[in-house]
């Protein structure tokens, strides 16, 4: 054995000796990555094992939405303004890009409530149950995008080389859904108020990103949707998907790099509450 | 060997009764951590707060044992918690060397719809380890929880005992603590599989710092070094002589009188004659083998057709150790007429293992059998002995004709 290694529990704040915190929290997220992966394998195979359809329930909640607003509009009940791409092809990429955000964002608290026996008892390194999200959110990506494509191709959209691309795409929507998930875990373990706001909110907030409706092209409309940091992350990712020129890529790029630091932000802002919240969680 | 493993200084922890206000005290810890201020209010009492851990130090070393023991709510796990880095404390310090593995929480982890040979890699991976160390071990866990023939099953069609030994199997075998806690988990499976965990904790504790929280005394008296007693968050006692402590322990230990009954009848007075003198103070204290007696004076008010009685001995966890149901010569129950009575119980040599114990009376209708009154938690008394044996009865026989067969 190296060095024996030396545990303090003092009720100083952990970040007043930056240092010591950031070194831990490095040796935290290389001691999870087992740990992430164990708890990916045992979810997801736990997952399908139970399931009748597996793999298909993935992508059946975005699927029937796409059919859901591909019906409104044949119908005439809801008015769509034309865009580039046929319609169906359209929603169905904007549906299952969102389908993905999603996931992202809800891994966090769903991992931490899940787990929340084993934390309120055992000390192990709280990054695995992110890690294991993010691990899980892919799968269940690659799952959605294999459809994605056969769908497109299917449909006679058929994507030129920028398609090599779209894994950005796609790791920036996982990216910015970690971040919201990460941002709202801590509160969310003590308020039940936040889970049952998530869905409601984000619900509203598909409606103001270019999901199922075209972008707006003027009015107020159209500087809510340009705003919109979540706009120029499904834009691109569908360009890039579907063969067409991304016009948003500036923005997407500071999306990104804020999303990153945002992303540190939240791990420290995680790992301080993480005692306190378990603490209140009781056992 | 012998290096000081834990430091503890001044360890103080406060909880809170309200649940919205906790919520709230939450958030304000987040916020105030964010700010690089101190946990928890700064050691200041917020309304609805107390302290359920107050003001704690010890030192423990390599191969030291040290038992907690108290009520619960006296702050055992809550200080076992705190020792596992699981909450912070507010006030004071705690300093470990080496690596601090539990035996807390058996099985965390495991998924019902899994094989049992998935979930030991799933486990393994919660408490830290490497497939690579796993895969080494996996058929001494396998043996280690005997469950060989099941371990392709999904852990749900397991009984809960083959589930708690493949949990207590997984960490037993892997972890290699220099510091380790052990929280009620010794009270796994049936006695063969007992036995087996005992000696495995032994093995381990014979190279670490063991801190250990446990209801069985006979489990703290066998393996602890030292004990320390819990009441209200506070230390009552912190001594090497593991008797005392449990003494200490037994001596907090309240046996609530509670009268039940339809009140035709009523136990005015008991008294204890130890060795056929009153034994007189509040709580007295019986050696091993020391002869009992009961006098009890009652009043019995059910018309004609008077009453039987019997009288039982009770231990802590409420436990009917010994049943004296009262006979005449005649080898019938004996019929007490109605009236005040005074009635002498010789119970004879006490034979208990150590422990604290109380009298419960009943009386009942000898037609009827209705239950006329029945009083726990009467006269309680505790009994010490040097040694410590397990099992409820504990005879002291001296071997007869011992012949050596063969020289070794």
């Amino acid at each position: 054995m190296n060095e024996p290694r030396i545990t303090i529990y003092t009720p100083d704040s952990l970040i007043i000796n930056p240092l010591r915190m950031v070194r831990e929290m490095l040796r935290d997220l290389i001691a999870s990555r087992e740990l992430a992966w164990r708890l990916t394998v045992r979810d997801i195979s736990a997952q399908y094992r139970q399931t009748f359809l597996g793999f298909f329930w993935a992508i059946i909640l975005p699927l029937a939405n796409t059919l859901v607003w591909i019906f409104l509009s044949r119908s005439g009940v809801v008015n769509v303004s034309d865009t580039i791409l046929p319609y169906p092809v359209y929603v169905f990429t904007g549906t299952m890009l969102w389908a993905i955000l999603m996931d992202a964002l809800n891994a966090p608290l769903q991992m931490i409530s899940a787990s929340k026996s084993m934390l309120a008892k055992i000390n192990f390194p709280r990054e695995a149950l992110i890690v294991a999200g993010i691990y899980q959110t892919m799968v269940n990506a690659m799952i959605k995008v294999a459809l994605l494509l056969a769908a497109l191709l299917a449909m006679g959209i058929y994507p030129d080389w920028n398609v090599l691309l779209f894994p950005i795409g796609l790791f920036s929507l996982i990216l910015a859904g970690t971040v919201i998930g990460l941002a709202l875990a801590p509160v969310g373990l003590l308020y039940a108020d936040v889970g049952k706001a998530i869905p409601l909110l984000m619900q509203f907030l598909m409606y103001l990103t270019p999901v199922v409706f075209a972008m707006p092209k003027e009015g107020l409309p159209a500087t809510v949707f340009q705003l919109n940091p979540l706009t120029p992350l499904i834009l691109t990712a569908r360009d890039w998907l579907t063969g067409l020129v991304p016009e948003y890529l500036g923005y997407f790029v500071v999306v990104n790099v804020v999303a990153f630091v945002l992303l540190l932000v939240f791990w420290v802002v995680f790992r301080l509450a993480m005692p306190i919240l378990i603490e209140r969680m009781g056992s | 060997m012998g290096d000081t493993l834990i430091k503890v200084e001044g360890l103080s922890k406060k909880f809170c009764r309200n649940l919205k206000k906790s919520m709230w005290y939450g958030m304000q810890d987040i916020g105030s951590e964010l700010l690089g201020r101190r946990h928890g209010a700064d050691g200041v009492l917020r309304p609805d707060e107390f302290w359920a851990i107050r003001d704690i130090s010890f030192e423990l070393k390599r191969g030291e044992c040290l038992g907690l023991i108290g009520h619960n709510g006296a702050g055992k796990t809550t200080l076992l918690r705190m020792l596992n880095g699981l909450i912070r404390p507010d006030l004071g310090r705690i300093e470990m060397h080496g690596r601090v593995g539990a035996l807390i929480a058996l099985g965390a982890g495991f998924n019902p719809i899994l094989t049992g040979r998935e979930n030991i890699y799933v486990n393994a991976a919660v408490l830290g380890m490497s497939k690579h160390h796993v895969d080494s071990k996996l058929d001494e866990i396998i043996d280690f929880a005997e469950i060989r023939d099941f371990i392709d099953a999904p852990v749900q069609t397991y009984s809960s005992g083959m589930n708690v030994r493949l949990g207590f199997a997984i960490a037993a075998v892997l972890i290699e603590p220099d510091i380790l806690f052990l929280d009620e988990v010794l009270a796994v499976g049936d006695v063969s599989f007992a036995i087996k965990c005992l000696n495995a904790v032994r093995k381990m504790t014979n190279k670490s710092a063991v801190v250990f929280v446990s209801h069985n005394m006979q489990q703290i008296s066998r393996f602890c070094t030292r004990v320390m007693v819990m009441n209200h968050g506070s230390v009552l006692l912190d001594s090497p002589n593991t008797a005392d402590g449990i003494d200490q322990y037994y001596g907090l230990i309240q046996h609530k009188c509670v009268t039940s009954g339809n009140g035709g009848a009523e136990i005015l007075d008991v008294e204890l004659l130890v060795n056929n003198r009153d034994a007189g103070s509040q709580e007295p204290t019986l050696p091993h083998g020391a002869e009992l007696g009961v006098r009890i004076r009652l009043r019995i008010n059910n018309g004609r057709s008077g009453a039987n009685m019997n009288v039982n001995i009770v231990d802590a966890a409420m436990n009917q150790i010994v049943t004296m149901p009262m006979y005449n010569s005649e080898g019938q129950l004996n019929l007490f007429p109605p009236g005040v009575l005074e009635v002498r119980v010789p119970v004879g040599v006490i034979e208990l293992a150590s422990g604290k114990y109380s009298i419960t009376i009943g009386v009942v209708d000898s037609d009827t059998k209705a239950v006329l009154t029945r009083v726990q938690g009467l006269s309680p008394f505790r009994i010490i002995s040097d040694q410590v044996h397990w099992g409820m009865v504990v005879r002291h026989v001296v071997p007869q004709n011992v012949e050596i067969l063969t020289s070794p």
